[in-house]
């Protein structure tokens, strides 16, 4: 039973995608297809957190295959975002008349990425979960490039070479610590384990794994949108069909920074807190910095979602730096509600494209009055990016600042959230402009279309999972607990 | 194989394996880089084989064919059929860094591989194999640094092909190679890659004329 729970997250979505290799993208029949593999994948993610919650860690396949608790809140996270995501898609490619070619290679290579996340969040070695992020790369570059534009393809160089050659430096890494843990006498396949390499991480040479360690979370942190390879992120987000985009900013950043936090529980016990502490303090105010002042001048409405995106893994990887475990429990619900809000951000980005042609914030205007639905479910998404209650990332935003004062990093804290404010400051002022408003003089020729309450389900759920989320974890505050004692110091 | 010709073989494919990565940095026809690189998947390979009949693994040996297959036959193949219809007229007008100072870099690359890996090399133990092991890093140094410097999007895919290649050199010297599992996934993943590169590269062209990236200027802030 557990064997099935764990190989169907990976098997559920490559059978989905088969479906459309097969049958193609049909409207009526086969465009759901990828809503129902993604709700199963969703109900098999709840009864493995309920699993790992009660009787611990589990594996198969001679321990290739992991889940503990932090795995599962990832993969509950994954099945969230790709519910979404393919729920939204059929409204999405019917808006922008994309021919049945395209679709049915929309429909093969989106499940094949949702496959890939929820290889990477379950694999027990890191030579797998390595395989597993880069994996995502091959398959999202066709994504990306989905809308074959100049800018499109312009995007997808930028985000294949700049993805592979950071995943590439990590492993780098990955092949040092290999190394060091083959030479404390560990056997091959037990080196990569990253349940051994944790247990055994004291014995790790101290010089090898700085450098290993280093290398490791440069690079994944490259792919997680954290400086200094963060440059794809932007031009990928804005350029890649709104629902790629939500599953992009929503869970694939946050499970290469999973691939971090997994290295990081390696690194602690073996150079001691301060080492990986440092690094990420520096990636994460660097990230929040460039963040800050690049959404200062945006004027790109898509854009502005992207270095959003950019700003919350800075604080994402704050939080890691933090290391306690509050600090991590807060970190994990900031990736939920930032997942599931900026997931709906960016799948009404797409409405508002396909009826403006033009992702310019100064070609949007007085939204609120001409299409209230929409532009109210945008500001929400945007309100609860910002922090507001009840968004999850309200809480979490508060926790996060209270472990960094009770660690003893108050004045990082406080720098960080200063950027914070600028970011805040930016975003409102740019959304503001889209929603309020005079509205434009010249009519436009033929009216848009009209935005439904069908179109606008998907939307609605995500809100509201954020909005409870921030409310009670309910349930789920077990395995938040579990996970975050998997990574965090007590 | 005695010990001395172990060592002597092994340092004479490292030389080779540096040597092609500096000579991608030389060259400005994309043909001739292609070449090199392809010399240096076979240098790779004979490095994993000399390893494999050194320590008498047939693991190591059956692993080496298939590096020397795909990195020096069906890579080079892919890259080659990304040149387009006249592969002799490409080339690599106007690097970022001319060759001069890219070969004093890829000097002072060489010396830093040497530097970093300085306790990889204490924890190891001196030995045939972890002597080399800077000449390994210095390649996916050199490798990188051709990925940021050079303007053609094939370059790039050659400079990402050198970094891989330097990384997996690195595999093997260190630690002989990661687990088999890993290591078909890596390689899979590379040819995959590689595939989406060559499509890329292709769609470039026919949109913007040529490959040179210097054209991409529209996505910025």
């Amino acid at each position: 039973m557990t064997i099935l729970l764990l190989l169907a997250p990976i098997g559920l979505p490559l059978v989905a995608s088969l479906v459309y290799a097969a049958a193609g993208w049909r409207p009526r029949t086969t465009a759901w297809a990828g809503v129902v593999s993604t709700a199963l994948l969703g109900a098999d993610a709840v009864s493995l957190a309920a699993t790992v919650t009660r009787h611990g860690p589990v594996h198969t396949a001679g321990g290739l295959i992991r889940a503990d608790a932090l795995s599962a809140w990832m993969l509950l996270g994954v099945a969230a975002v790709a519910l979404l995501a393919c729920w939204a898609s059929p409204a999405y490619l019917r808006a922008g008349r994309t021919s049945a070619r395209r679709a049915r290679w929309y429909g093969v290579l989106l499940h094949l990425f949702i496959a890939a996340m929820a290889a990477a969040v379950l694999a027990g070695n890191l030579g797998i979960l390595w395989v597993a992020v880069e994996a995502t790369t091959i398959v999202t570059a066709f994504l990306v490039g989905h809308h074959r534009s100049r800018t499109a393809l312009e995007a997808a160089w930028k985000y294949v070479v700049i993805c592979s050659a950071a995943i590439a430096i990590a492993f780098l890494g990955l092949v040092l610590l290999y190394s060091a843990a083959k030479h404390t006498g560990l056997s091959g396949e037990d080196a990569l384990d990253w349940a051994t390499l944790t247990g055994h991480a004291h014995e790790l040479d101290p010089a090898v794994t700085r450098i290993a360690v280093g290398l490791a979370v440069i690079g994944f942190g490259g792919k997680a949108g954290l400086i200094p390879l963060h440059a794809w992120l932007p031009d990928a987000h804005s350029q890649a069909p709104a629902p790629v985009s939500a599953l992009m900013s929503g869970v694939l950043l946050p499970v290469a920074l999973y691939a971090v936090l997994r290295v990081k529980a390696i690194a602690d016990p073996a150079l001691g807190p301060g080492y990986a502490r440092s690094l990420l303090l520096v990636l994460a105010l660097a990230t929040l910095a460039l963040a800050a002042a690049l959404l200062i001048g945006q004027r790109d409405y898509k854009r502005m979602l992207a270095y959003s995106s950019m700003e919350h893994m800075g604080l994402i990887a704050l939080a890691a730096a933090i290391g306690s475990r509050l600090a991590i429990a807060a970190l994990l619900l900031h990736m939920a509600g930032h997942g599931l809000a900026k997931t709906v951000a960016f799948l009404s980005s797409g409405h508002i494209l396909h009826r403006h042609h033009s992702s310019q914030i100064t070609d949007v205007r007085a939204l609120a009055t001409r299409m209230p639905l929409l532009a109210g479910l945008f500001g929400l998404a945007l309100l609860a990016l910002l922090g507001f209650p009840p968004a999850a990332l309200f809480a979490s935003e508060l926790g996060i600042a209270r472990a960094g004062a009770t660690a003893g990093l108050t004045w990082t804290v406080v720098v960080a959230y200063a950027l914070v404010v600028v970011a805040f400051v930016a975003i409102t002022a740019h959304t503001g402009r889209m929603l309020l408003g005079p509205p434009p003089v010249t009519a436009t020729t033929d009216p848009p279309a009209a935005f439904t309450l069908t179109a606008a389900m998907p939307l609605i759920a995500g809100l509201v999972g954020v909005a409870a989320l921030g409310i009670t974890l309910g349930p789920v505050s077990s395995l938040m607990t579990a996970a975050a004692s998997i990574v965090g110091a007590p | 194989m005695t010990d001395l010709s172990y060592a002597l073989f092994l340092d004479l494919a490292a030389g080779l394996f540096l040597l092609a990565a500096i000579g991608v940095l030389w060259r400005h026809q994309l043909a001739s880089m292609i070449r090199l690189f392809a010399l240096q998947g076979a240098a790779l390979a004979a490095i994993v084989a000399i390893l494999g009949i050194h320590e008498h693994s047939l693991e190591l040996i059956l692993v080496a064919v298939g590096l020397g297959a795909l990195r020096a036959a069906v890579l080079p193949y892919l890259a080659w059929r990304a040149l387009g219809d006249s592969p002799a007229e490409a080339r690599e007008t106007r690097p970022v860094v001319n060759v001069a100072a890219s070969l004093l870099a890829a000097a002072a690359l060489t010396l830093l591989a040497y530097a970093v890996t300085r306790p990889l090399v204490a924890m190891l133990g001196t030995s045939p194999a972890s002597t080399i092991l800077p000449a390994a890093l210095a390649v996916a140094l050199i490798g990188f640094f051709t990925l940021v410097t050079r303007r053609r999007a094939l370059s790039q895919v050659v400079g990402f092909l050198l970094l891989d290649n330097g990384i997996t050199a690195t595999a093997f010297l260190a630690a002989a190679g990661v687990p088999l599992i890993v290591e078909l996934g890596v390689s899979f993943d590379l040819l995959l890659i590689v595939l989406v590169l060559q499509v890329l590269t292709t769609r470039l062209r026919t949109t913007f004329g040529s490959s040179d990236l210097d054209e991409l200027r529209e996505l910025h802030d």
